[in-house]
């Protein structure tokens, strides 16, 4: 399996996508994000398309839109917590709208946009691989940089102003973060499933970790068994990997609810 | 000799066409446990949030003392019965700034002083979102401590507590007062059981406010213990 190019080039891709995934996502459950990232992946699939039509790499147009669009929404929403969500679906549809005009108008067959909905595994070159490992170290450096603060903000919101840190700064870092975390995240799963990665490791690792460093182990943990088993099982069965990475990443997560219902039963 | 950590001259605050607060005068001095006590919407929190520096005085002025550090246990908080957090990590959120990620030494230490000075031994690795309404208001308590502050503002931290945890978490603050020299800053509109703990009071009203040692309490305050 290792001696193909593309497989290798899967297996280093999916190992960075686990990693800045799990520690982003455990910010994204801490901070009630799961929608946001969820909209974040549909505006990726649009700056996909976008590059596409205008020949660039996928991932650059992802990432450009998925940055534009958080810091929007950032802006748009930071003030009145409940607009947030008719701003992040008027953005959101938007964006798919946007999507599906540039698919059209570049000409390409509907593969296409299978491969940037669903992700792809044999589309992932060498450069792909070294831009992501650029983008994933940007991602944890920036955390490490900022992780008190991004820490209290999204764990003990009240808390951490009264410690004198600023939410307003942390929520656009963040935002950008997440952008960043699910262009790279877009690329093996698709945009249309990157919160399987992004959420549901770090919603299962709630329940058995108690410390946020803990918390970012445990959800890498889970990300990495789902993603090097699902490329395994890929890559024998020839059925999608995404498939396989979802129904392992639920499965987890499953196992964690249950776990919970039990202990708090006991 | 005493030396004020707060005082406050002539305040007045005024939003939306209402004007909380007249002439309001008082201080806070080092080691001191004051009761500031009022009916829900007085103006409490706010008041909080001026001596806090987070909202301006419309009228009037409040002197901070160079070496002031404040600790301070909201009203609010968002702990769900999910919260994974442990008490100890909870704690440890307080130390926040651009550092290294990992707690220092010296930090470390400092969590473990106040989880022991809050009777959280026992249950320090418990997550906060499992605790009891008691417990949490200690594990509140001891985040505003960590950084070891010399005065503690506290906003109905007792409000959702039965009587015998009300007591105990009571004892816990008249006594980090006691022995630790924090000055506490206690905001509550239901004065029964507290009235023995502090100091002075510091009584607000519509159309004024009251200031006193606790002896000096309005009967009808001390009788009905409220406001």
């Amino acid at each position: 399996m290792f001696s193909l190019d593309f497989m290798r080039n899967a297996y280093v891709a999916g190992t960075l996508i686990a990693i800045v995934s799990a520690t982003i996502g455990v910010f994204v459950i801490a901070r009630n994000m799961s929608f946001m990232t969820h909209t974040l992946s549909e505006i990726g699939f649009a700056g996909a398309s976008f590059a596409i039509f205008m020949g660039w790499m996928p991932l650059v147009g992802m990432l450009t839109f998925t940055t534009i669009s958080s810091i929007m929404v950032g802006q748009l929403s930071s003030k009145v917590e409940s607009r947030r969500e008719a701003v992040i679906s008027a953005i959101s549809g938007l964006f798919i709208g946007l999507g599906i005009l540039f698919l059209s108008l570049a000409n390409k067959n509907a593969s296409y946009a299978t491969n940037i909905l669903f992700g792809s595994v044999i589309g992932i070159s060498h450069q792909d691989v070294i831009l992501m490992a650029w983008l994933s170290a940007a991602v944890l450096v920036i955390v490490m940089f900022i992780y008190r603060n991004l820490k209290a903000d999204s764990f003990d919101p009240v808390g951490a102003t009264i410690n004198g840190v600023n939410p307003a700064i942390i929520s656009i870092i963040f935002l950008v973060l997440l952008a960043m975390s699910v262009s790279v995240a877009a690329q093996i799963v698709g945009s249309l499933l990157i919160f399987i990665l992004l959420t549901l490791p770090a919603a299962a690792a709630k329940y058995f970790a108690h410390t946020v460093s803990h918390m970012i182990v445990l959800a890498a943990g889970f990300a990495l068994f789902g993603v090097w088993l699902g490329l395994y099982l890929g890559y024998v069965t020839n059925w999608p990997v995404t498939f396989f990475i979802s129904t392992i990443e639920t499965a987890i997560y499953g196992c964690a609810l249950i776990f919970n219902s039990v202990r708090t039963r006991g | 000799m005493t030396s004020e950590l707060i005082k406050v001259n002539n305040l007045e605050v005024a939003f939306s066409g209402r004007t909380l607060f007249k002439n309001l005068t008082f201080a806070i001095d080092q080691g001191e446990f004051l009761t500031v006590i009022g009916e829900n919407g007085i103006g409490k929190t706010t008041l909080i949030r001026v001596l806090l520096n987070k909202l301006r005085p419309t009228t009037g002025t409040v002197f901070r003392s160079k070496n002031i550090k404040v600790g301070y246990v909201p009203q609010f908080r968002n702990i769900d019965v999910e919260y994974p957090l442990s008490i100890r990590d909870f704690i440890a959120l307080s130390f926040t700034g651009i550092k290294l990620p990992f707690l220092s030494g010296r930090e470390r230490k400092a969590v473990e002083r106040v989880i022991k000075l809050t009777g959280l031994t026992k249950i320090a690795d418990h997550p906060l979102g499992l605790s009891s309404g008691g417990e949490k208001q200690k594990a509140y308590l001891a985040s505003a401590l960590v950084n070891e502050p010399n005065l503690l503002i506290l906003d109905e931290s007792t409000a959702s507590l039965d009587p015998n945890t009300k007591i105990e978490l009571l004892d816990m603050i008249s006594k980090i007062n006691r022995e630790e020299h924090v000055s506490v800053l206690f905001v509550t509109h239901d004065l029964s059981l507290i009235d023995q703990y502090p100091d002075h009071f510091l009584w607000i009203k519509k159309d004024g406010y009251v200031k006193g040692t606790m002896a000096e309490l309005p009967s009808e305050v001390k009788e009905n213990h409220h406001v």
